[in-house]
C-alpha cells in the first residue's frame, strides 16, 4: 500500500507539473508534506536546500531521496518510476506524430494557462520558508540572508551551491545558539 | 575512435547530470552539446524538435530528453542507460549528504546550519515563482495573468482545493478556448471568401 502511495504521489505531481522539474517542487511538497505527511515542511526544506546544492535534475533527486527514506531502495525505484516513466514513454511514442501538435494552438495555450498556478504555489512555499526563518532566527538574520541571497545569486551570479554552502557556514557559526 | 554506444550514452548523460546545476531546464544546453556536437546522435534541428515536443508534455524535462535520445541510439535499453546515468550520481550523493546531516540533526551547529539556509531556499523559491509569473505575463497578458493568479490563490489557499483539480480545470478550458478560437478564425475566412466571390 505504501509503495502504491509513493508511486501515486510522484505520478500525480509530475503529470501536473508543466514547465520541467522546478514546476513540480510545490506539487511534490503538497503530496509529501500536506497529503501523506511523510515529512515535515522543515525537513522538506532541508532536503530542498541540499538538493539545490547538488547538480542534476531536481525532480528525480527529490523522488530518489524521499522514496529511499520511506521505502528503502525499492521505494526509491518506485518513486523514480512514477516520476520518469509516463513522460519518458510519452515522448518516445509521440515523437512519431510530432508535426501534429508541435505547433498546435491548444497545447501552447494549455502550457501557458498553468503558469499562474505554479507561480502561486511557489510563492506560497517561499512565504512559508520566510515565516519559518522569521520565527526561529528573527528578522535581522532573515533580512540579512535574504539580501545576501539576492546580491550573490542575482547581482553577482555566484554559483547556487557556493551560496548554499556559505549559508550553511553562516548558520553553523551565528545561529547555532538559537 | 567511437566507444561502445552504451558507454558513450553513459558518459554523455553522466557528465551532463553532474555538471548541470539548477535543475533540468538549465541542463538542456549541456545535453545539446553532448548530443549534437560531441557524439552527433542527432542534428541541431532534430534536437530542437524533440525539445519542443518534450516541453509540451508534463514532468521533468531532462529525463524526457534522455529517454528519447537513448531510445534513438539504442532502443529501450539505451533509454534506460541514458536516464540512469543522468540521475543516479546526484541521487546517491544526496542520500549520503543528507544521511550525514540527519545523523547530527540534534547538534546545535547542524540546526544552526539548517536555519541559515532557510531564507536562501525561500529566496530561491520566490525567484522561481517570479520567473513563472513573468512567463505567464508574457504569454497571457497582464490582465489575464492577474485574474488567473488571484483565482489560483483563492481556490488553493483559501478554499483549499487540490492543485491537481485546478490544473486539470485550467488545462481543459485552455484546450477548448484554443479550439473555439481556431473554429472562429476558420468561419471568418469562409465568410470573407464568400463575400469576395459574390462581389
Amino acid at each position: 500500500m505504501m509503495y502504491w502511495d509513493l508511486f501515486l504521489a510522484f505520478l500525480i505531481s509530475n503529470l501536473l507539473g508543466y514547465g520541467g522539474g522546478p514546476a513540480t517542487i510545490p506539487l511534490i511538497q503538497n503530496e509529501v508534506v500536506n497529503n501523506y505527511g511523510w515529512m515535515s515542511l522543515s525537513e522538506f526544506g532541508d532536503l530542498l536546500a541540499i538538493a539545490n546544492a547538488l547538480p542534476g535534475p531536481i525532480a528525480t533527486k527529490l523522488a530518489g531521496f524521499i522514496g529511499y527514506e520511506i521505502g528503502g531502495v525499492l521505494g526509491a525505484i518506485i518513486a523514480l518510476a512514477g516520476t520518469i516513466l509516463p513522460s519518458a514513454i510519452a515522448v518516445i511514442i509521440l515523437f512519431k506524430f510530432v508535426d501534429l501538435f508541435k505547433d498546435s494552438a491548444e497545447v501552447k495555450l494549455m502550457t501557458k494557462s498553468v503558469q499562474p498556478i505554479i507561480a502561486v504555489l511557489l510563492a506560497v512555499m517561499a512565504y512559508q520558508f520566510f515565516l519559518t526563518a522569521f520565527q526561529s532566527s528573527g528578522i535581522i538574520h532573515l533580512l540579512l540572508l535574504t539580501v545576501l541571497s539576492f546580491l550573490t545569486l542575482i547581482k553577482w551570479k555566484i554559483h547556487p551551491s557556493l551560496v548554499i554552502m556559505g549559508a550553511l557556514i553562516y548558520g553553523g557559526v551565528f545561529l547555532s545558539g538559537s | 575512435m567511437r566507444l561502445n554506444p552504451y558507454v558513450e550514452l553513459s558518459i554523455g548523460f553522466a557528465r551532463t547530470g553532474l555538471t548541470g546545476f539548477g535543475g533540468g531546464p538549465s541542463t538542456i544546453p549541456l545535453i545539446e552539446y553532448e548530443v549534437v556536437k560531441k557524439y552527433k546522435w542527432m542534428s541541431e534541428d532534430e534536437f530542437g524538435d524533440v525539445l519542443a515536443l518534450a516541453n509540451t508534455l508534463p514532468g521533468p524535462i531532462a529525463t524526457k530528453m534522455a529517454a528519447y535520445i537513448g531510445y534513438k541510439v539504442k532502443g529501450g535499453l539505451g533509454a534506460i542507460v541514458a536516464i540512469l546515468a543522468h540521475i543516479l550520481p546526484s541521487i546517491i550523493a544526496l542520500i549520503g549528504l543528507l544521511g550525514v546531516l540527519y545523523a547530527y540533526r540534534h547538534s546545535p551547529i547542524v540546526s544552526g546550519m539548517v536555519l541559515g539556509v532557510t531564507p536562501v531556499i525561500g529566496f530561491m523559491l520566490a525567484e522561481m515563482a517570479y520567473s513563472f509569473y513573468k512567463k505567464g505575463h508574457k504569454g497571457l497578458g497582464l490582465s489575464k495573468m492577474i485574474i488567473f493568479t488571484v483565482i489560483s490563490f483563492v481556490t488553493m489557499q483559501i478554499i483549499g482545493i487540490h492543485p491537481g483539480i485546478l490544473i486539470g480545470a485550467f488545462l481543459l478550458s485552455a484546450f477548448f478556448i484554443a479550439r473555439q478560437k481556431k473554429k472562429a478564425a476558420k468561419t471568418t475566412e469562409v465568410i470573407i471568401e464568400r463575400k469576395e466571390k459574390s462581389l
